[in-house]
């Protein structure tokens, strides 16, 4: 393949940016000075397009350094890494937080995601337009149990990245100027009953000591004296589901990568959470961020993998603060590298950071984002055991089931298997947001009943009525308060058409419409769709069409018409759609047309 | 890729519509399917290409999943029982043909109208088509950012012709999306890269870096992105002159097979000569040498021919 560049001179900040991922560049033909030595030196071949990983890391340098990738940094960024200039431009613009025309140094990120909308998002917004704040809308920010969110951003020689929830406009506009508050410590408001989420709070997520104080590496430990195929069998006798929204075994997951001969093994942490209304991984990596890295190691253990990789979404800047100090101190303890407490165990992590993409929670779809190309979902099979990162055999794991598994290796996996039902063994954690007293992140054991976990929270919030419930996020389904006796499990959510997906749950009660939370979750879908498939690229537009017509009274036909109509998109979203994204699109809205007939046909009114 | 591996493969015996199939392993449903001559419409999928499953036209049942799957892409498994016609493929291909139809001008794509005539599909369903995009609009689309409209017109994705070349014509109007070109441009063929998918969701778009014109691109012309492009959004010149003048007249059209006479790697020319004017230059898929592919001087470089006589 032969490059054709557009020789434009990138300008000597964006240069820095580039070289501050790559070093600097060895030759002429990667951009140095022209040197006598350059035409007696190769620098195509294997190894130097081997570094595409590269792009995605490299970009967000330019996007936090500049603020935008300019046509020049692009080309540069394609001149050091060998990736033909449209490539990159394609990864480039599939993701939300890079900009590719200039923009300003500071933007304010605002999220008007559904949870958000509960709690004042849209009139916040008309007041920052008031204001004459420069924000933009952005999905759901994680921060839900102190909605609403907001994320400001500033690029410059030393980026910045601020937090704000819940935000005001007084809050936004100085954290704008610079003025940005000390992050917030997670909260967590359940007293007992914990058993995933015990250190928060207690242990300090800085400090690898504090977390040994609080009982952590004792599984790790544990683990070695178990041996790889011994961790394996615990983790496939406490009948661990995956948490991530799929519920795949996790213990024949690491059974299948661990017994196939094709090396080398990856081991993929999932922690791109971004469905609307989740925050638990976020929780649990600000706060407890070793007890990943020590999951991940047991993990990577058994499954004979050494590389690790933790792919956290772009918008979670304590959380990647956090993370990063937690591996630095991993790794200067001996706890991750090449000799792993002298157990001749090699291992270690490396973090990959998103930049705005839903689509990149989707196991291949992230693959592709690590290995530098653009968020789509790749066709399964073959799956990520068989063919998966670098088309190497690979474990991937969302982090809450990851974490499960230090308790799995201690207590053993019939003891695990007795907390939970028969079939959702151990805890959930349970993102509950929306209209409660206290919104935040619950522990309980499955089996645990919805109303029973509403009163955790409190219930709804005084004088108020409970209207319906949303499970799962917005790829999830709505219910309505008769069923506050549902189980919360996999298998009983699963019997009464419903999901538990990421563990959202989302409260709204009298003051809520009904019709805008759809169309905030119908636009949703259509800005997250990668569109590499027919069915989800134009049924989400379709989708939304039918919506606004509906919530504008200007229905084609009648409303029975456009109910129909949206049924018909429905299955073929649901039925041919390339990933789980575009099969879900419709579950929510469709859950909430029929289930709390959100708008009533002619007949019935 | 057409090429096959030259390995001992084994006899695979499934079930296709209720009838007991032979088919080699490693073998598609769709050529499985295809060897029964039954259709199954694809649009994607390219016989020199990898398949990529997008266009999702091809979808087919197969017992067992909870979801329909790619024919074009799925390999054939032993004791596998395929529905080709069902009602839930029936759906969904309605669907796709609706949701194509009523986003995407599909007037020169070859079966179309047909296969929406077959499926029932209404694309005129989802209402009037909204007003076409200004000239580099979409291509500045930013990702996760739209503007909703009211739902009362279906968005499409209705531009302006590019031309920036004396070459080809990119007319995106009637672009479905099917990675086709994008292949045969870089990995699958041509290797050259020079065009991509850029954006998300609806505002994808296959696309230069920052949308620069194709002679600032990375572009050589070889034109195998027309050879595969399915729907006549990527056009010779010539040929869109004369469909713009009313006279692209293919009933008139001769085609003759011929040898490039540029070097000696013996690529097989199909010249399509309308009123004795080379309009058109295709190499058969095929072709031991081409697979359908050319380079600049087989695919452009007849005007010589056509010059002679004015000399």
């Amino acid at each position: 393949m032969d490059l054709r560049l557009h020789d434009t001179e990138p300008t000597s900040v964006e240069r820095a940016a580039v070289d501050g991922v790559l070093g600097p560049p060895a030759t002429a033909w990667e951009g140095a000075e022209r040197s006598p030595l350059d035409g007696r030196v190769a620098s195509t071949g294997h190894a130097a397009r081997a570094q595409r990983h590269l792009l995605l890391p490299t970009l967000h340098a330019v996007q936090d350094r500049v603020g935008w990738i300019s046509p020049a940094a692009l080309d540069y960024v394609c001149k050091r890494l060998l990736i033909p200039p449209a490539e990159a431009y394609g990864v480039a613009s599939f993701y939300s937080l890079f900009a590719l025309e200039p923009r300003p140094a500071t933007v304010a990120h605002v999220c008007t995601d559904i949870a958000c909308m509960t709690r004042g998002a849209t009139d916040f917004c008309k007041r920052l337009q008031d204001a004459g704040v420069d924000w933009l809308e952005s999905p759901c920010l994680g921060m839900c149990e102190r909605a609403p969110a907001a994320l400001v951003i500033e690029a410059g020689e030393e980026p910045r990245e601020a937090v704000l929830a819940p935000a005001s406009v007084d809050s936004v506009v100085a954290a704008m100027d610079g003025d940005a508050p000390e992050p917030e410590a997670p909260e967590i408001r359940q007293a007992t009953g914990l058993r995933l989420l015990r250190r928060v709070g207690l242990a300090d997520p800085t400090s690898l000591d504090s977390y040994r104080a609080h009982g952590g590496y004792s599984a790790l430990r544990a683990a070695f004296e178990l041996g790889p195929a011994g961790v394996i069998r615990e983790v496939t006798d406490s009948k661990l589901l995956g948490r991530g929204g799929a519920a795949f075994p996790t213990g024949r997951k690491w059974d299948a990568v661990a017994r196939h001969p094709v090396r080398p093994h990856y081991l993929v942490c999932n922690a791109d959470e971004s469905e609307p209304g989740t925050f638990k991984d976020r929780i649990v990596i600000e706060s407890d961020p070793f007890a990943l890295v020590e999951a991940m190691t047991i993990a990577g253990y058994a499954t004979g993998c050494e590389h690790g990789y933790v792919y956290l979404r772009g918008e979670y800047p304590l959380a990647w603060k956090r993370l990063q100090q937690a591996v630095t101190q991993a790794r200067a303890r001996g706890l991750l590298g090449d000799d792993i407490l002298g157990q001749g165990v090699r291992f270690d992590i490396e973090l990959r950071k998103g930049a705005g993409a839903y689509i990149c929670g989707e196991e291949t779809a992230l693959f592709n984002s690590i290995e530098g190309f653009r968020g789509e979902p790749r066709n399964k099979p073959p799956f990520p055991v068989d063919e998966g990162l670098h088309g190497k055999p690979t474990v991937v794991n969302n982090v809450e089931s990851l974490l499960n598994v230090l308790d799995i290796v201690l207590e053993g996996g019939a003891a695990f298997a007795q907390i939970g039902t028969e079939e959702s063994t151990g805890t959930r954690l349970f993102c509950l947001c929306g209209c409660v007293q206290r919104p935040g992140l619950y522990e309980a054991p499955f089996g645990i009943t919805l109303g029973e976990l509403l009163d955790l929270a409190g219930g709804v919030l005084q004088g108020r009525e409970l209207r319906s419930i949303l499970l799962g996020g917005a790829a999830g389904v709505f219910v309505g308060p008769d069923k506050l006796d549902l189980e919360l499990s996999f298998e009983a959510t699963r019997a009464a058409g419903a999901t538990l997906g990421s563990g959202v749950v989302m409260v709204f009660d009298d003051t809520v419409e009904l019709a805008p939370i759809l169309l905030r979750i119908a636009a949703f879908f259509r800005d997250e769709s990668c569109g590499q498939c027919v069915p989800c690229r134009v049924g989400t537009v379709r989708q939304q069409e039918a919506l606004l017509r509906l919530a504008n009274g200007k229905p084609r036909g009648g409303v029975k018409t456009e109910l129909a109509l949206l049924g018909e998109i429905t299955t073929a979203m649901r039925d041919a759609s390339i990933c789980g994204l575009g099969q879900t699109a419709a579950n929510a809205i469709d859950s909430a047309l029929h289930g709390l007939n959100a708008f009533p046909t002619e007949e019935a009114m | 890729m057409s090429a096959v591996p030259v390995t001992l493969r084994r006899v695979v015996e499934l079930e296709i519509d209720g009838q007991t199939v032979r088919a080699m392993e490693g073998q598609t449903i769709l050529q499985a399917v295809r060897a029964l001559d039954v259709e199954i419409p694809t649009l994607c999928w390219g016989e020199t290409l990898t398949p990529v499953n997008a266009c999702r036209v091809c979808m087919v049942e197969v017992e067992g999943s909870r979801v329909l799957v790619p024919s074009c892409a799925r390999k054939v498994e032993p004791g596998m029982v395929v529905r080709t016609n069902g009602d839930r493929v029936r759906h969904s291909r309605k669907m796709v043909l609706e949701f194509l139809a009523s986003s995407v001008d599909l007037s020169t794509t070859p079966n179309a109208a047909r296969w929406i005539e077959e499926y029932g599909a209404e694309p005129d369903r989802y209402g009037p088509a909204a007003p076409p995009a200004a000239a580099g609009e979409r291509d500045r689309a930013h990702a996760g950012h739209h503007h909703p409209g009211d739902g009362q017109t279906a968005a499409t994705v209705a531009q302006p012709v590019k031309i920036d070349n004396e070459s080809y014509v990119r007319d995106y109007s009637k672009c479905i999306l099917c990675y086709k070109c994008v292949e045969g441009c870089g990995e699958d063929w041509q290797n050259t890269f020079a065009i991509a998918v850029a954006g998300r969701g609806f505002d994808a778009r296959i696309a230069t870096e920052f949308d620069a014109p194709l002679p600032d691109s990375a572009c050589v012309y070889c034109g195998n992105c027309i050879a595969v492009c399915p729907t006549g959004a990527l056009m010779f010149k010539s040929e869109y002159d004369l469909r713009h003048a009313g006279q692209w007249d293919e009933e008139r059209q001769t085609q003759t097979d011929t040898i490039c006479p540029y070097c000696g790697v013996g690529c097989e020319l199909t010249l399509h000569v309308q009123d004795n004017e080379i309009v058109k230059v295709t190499s058969p898929l095929d072709h031991s040498v081409t697979h359908g592919n050319l380079c600049v001087k087989g695919r452009f470089g007849f005007q010589f021919v056509q010059n002679r006589e004015k000399r």
